[in-house]
């Protein structure tokens, strides 16, 4: 890809965060609450992405991630912690947790990988539901505050879409880095990636630790927007979830997730009227669009588009 | 005065897959500034010694040389940042992405962006062709082209010595030429090559040392001419007499 087109996919991304802010004036508490969860979703898909799409490390953990951040901004803000030195602590609990998670990708790949990814989103929904003095269980944890400054439903929207902006910025900085170049030639190729010098160990770990901390950053913003948290929503469904919006948007292409998320978002919204056949017909159009576009609705799109140029 | 010690040499090398021992106490010298070609039947450990000497196949015993120090167990990363390079056999390109994103890859060692962009110029100055074609995938290059963006990748991080597996194999005998004109013009720049080849009496004519791999171990060593002229290796290696060969 060249300098120009990665500067217009940076361009894209930023702008479409623009465009949520302003439309978000037009907007009643409800679609601000939506235009929030899509910032919240988007920056979870996109270390998703980083995992899956970049490094093609298999992961049905990032629910788990977002849980532990969710619940580590939970916890830390009734004790005096500040949102911000929450969300950090919670987005480096997960790097470190994502660390270990790498682990067993330097032996197994695949399916085999997914299973030990599907372990620790298990396991996390079970301490969250079990180790009621700590969490809650079922009860969960009510009454969580947003930031000082940032209570008002616009006002934690800009929140959500000011952090996103943040790790727009530094996923775009990364990709383009030797280390988004390393990511890259592991996905394609791990023995090729060592020929070139690339240390596999070290980048597979990294790999989870960084899209580890990003579903960490995720779930430290999504506890104060919904004020209330519970084990349900941090279950598989949420890791499939996940996994949907990167390969429907486009796994491995930079704007995957933000289209992703807004499907993710957006769908049960317009399919609303069909009550219990929303998820017969999500999954449909899901299957539909991953036989004709692999690449996803951002391949489609840049498919089309080079069309158009080619004929020009 | 010109540095006449060997840039690599290998000691007594064994080592493998698993269980199972490739490299039978293998020894010799590169010199540098010059192409060594390594030659052998199929299964002499030709290509394992590559793996060997570039980190990525564990060494049981011996010891590897790079300039005087013992690099055994060295990671692929490290031989890198010492001016080690290592374009394996076969094609070894990541297809989907664009040509300069190839290139880009081979700086990946060198840890910064800033570093590389200046490298990834001069490697497409280098190669004309590889610029005129820099957008596009990979896979859309002819075998050669491909072959030329892998030696281009492996200059991006500017090494002494390349260590290059069958860059001959499964190109038009145009392209072989091509691809051995600019091996030998990297050997006139000052870069050391140790180059393995089935392609024996082609790649004998442009090198100037050879070695004769068999069963792991050390057969022949000395210069390409002399190889070349063996009646031994013009036998069962070259296809004919020795005489054929001149």
């Amino acid at each position: 890809m060249s300098h120009a087109r990665h500067a217009a996919v940076l361009g894209a991304a930023l702008a479409a965060l623009v465009l949520a802010g302003l439309v978000s004036f037009a907007l009643q508490p409800y679609g601000i609450y939506l235009l929030s969860l899509w910032a919240v979703y988007t920056i979870a898909a996109t270390g998703l992405n980083l995992t899956l799409g970049y490094a093609g490390q298999v992961s049905l953990a990032q629910a788990a991630f977002v849980g532990i951040g969710a619940y580590t901004t939970a916890l830390l803000m009734p004790h005096g912690v500040p949102f911000g030195v929450s969300l950090m602590l919670g987005a480096l609990g997960c790097f470190v947790l994502g660390l270990g998670l790498g682990f067993p990708a330097l032996r197994v790949q695949g399916h085999y990988l997914a299973f030990v990814t599907l372990a620790l989103t298990t396991l996390a929904f079970l301490v969250m539901r079990n180790e009621t003095w700590l969490t809650g269980g079922i009860g969960g944890i009510s009454n969580i505050r947003r930031p000082a400054g940032f209570a008002s439903g616009r006002g934690y929207e800009f929140l959500c879409l000011g952090v996103l902006a943040c790790v727009t910025l530094l996923a775009w900085w990364l990709l383009r880095s030797p280390w988004g170049r390393a990511f890259m030639a592991l996905r394609e190729n791990p023995m090729r990636a060592a020929s070139l010098g690339v240390d596999v160990r070290a980048y597979t770990l990294l790999a989870f630790a960084i899209g580890a901390a990003l579903g960490g950053v995720a779930g430290a913003l999504y506890a104060p927007l919904v004020q209330y948290i519970e084990p349900s929503p941090f279950s598989l469904d949420f890791s499939l979830a996940l996994l949907l919006m990167v390969v429907v948007g486009g796994s491995g292409l930079f704007l995957g997730p933000f289209l992703g998320a807004l499907v993710a978002v957006l769908l049960p919204e317009w399919l609303r009227f069909l009550q219990d056949y929303y998820l017969v017909i999500y999954a449909a159009l899901v299957i539909v669009l991953l036989a004709l576009c692999p690449e996803g609705l951002i391949g489609l799109a840049e498919r089309h588009l080079f069309r158009r140029k080619g004929r020009a | 005065m010109t540095d006449r010690s060997p840039v690599l040499e290998l000691q007594s090398v064994v080592g493998g897959y698993g269980r199972m021992t490739i490299l039978n106490g293998c020894s010799f010298a590169v010199a540098r500034g010059a192409i060594t070609t390594v030659i052998g039947p199929n299964g002499a450990g030709k290509s394992t010694c590559f793996k060997a000497i570039f980190g990525l196949l564990a060494v049981r015993e011996g010891r590897i040389l790079l300039e005087g120090q013992d690099v055994r167990g060295a990671s692929p990363a490290a031989l890198i940042a010492r001016g080690v390079t290592y374009v394996p056999q076969g094609r070894n390109l990541f297809t989907e992405l664009s040509v300069r994103e190839n290139l880009e890859l081979g700086g990946v060692a060198l840890g910064s962006a800033a570093a590389m962009r200046p490298l990834v110029e001069a490697a497409l100055d280098r190669f004309p062709i590889l610029r005129q074609k820099a957008r596009d995938q990979a896979s859309t290059l002819s075998g050669g082209q491909q072959k030329l963006l892998e030696i281009a990748r492996g200059l991006i991080a500017e090494p002494r010595l390349i260590l290059i597996d069958e860059p001959s194999i499964g190109l038009s005998p145009l392209m072989v030429k091509e691809v051995f004109a600019t091996l030998t013009g990297l050997r006139d720049q000052g870069v050391s090559i140790l180059m393995v080849e089935q392609n024996a009496r082609s790649a004998l004519a442009i090198s100037d040392h050879a070695i004769v791999l068999e069963s792991g171990r050390t057969r022949l060593a000395g210069t390409a001419q002399e190889i070349l002229n063996d009646p031994r290796v013009a036998r069962l290696f070259l296809g004919g007499d020795a005489g054929d060969a001149a």
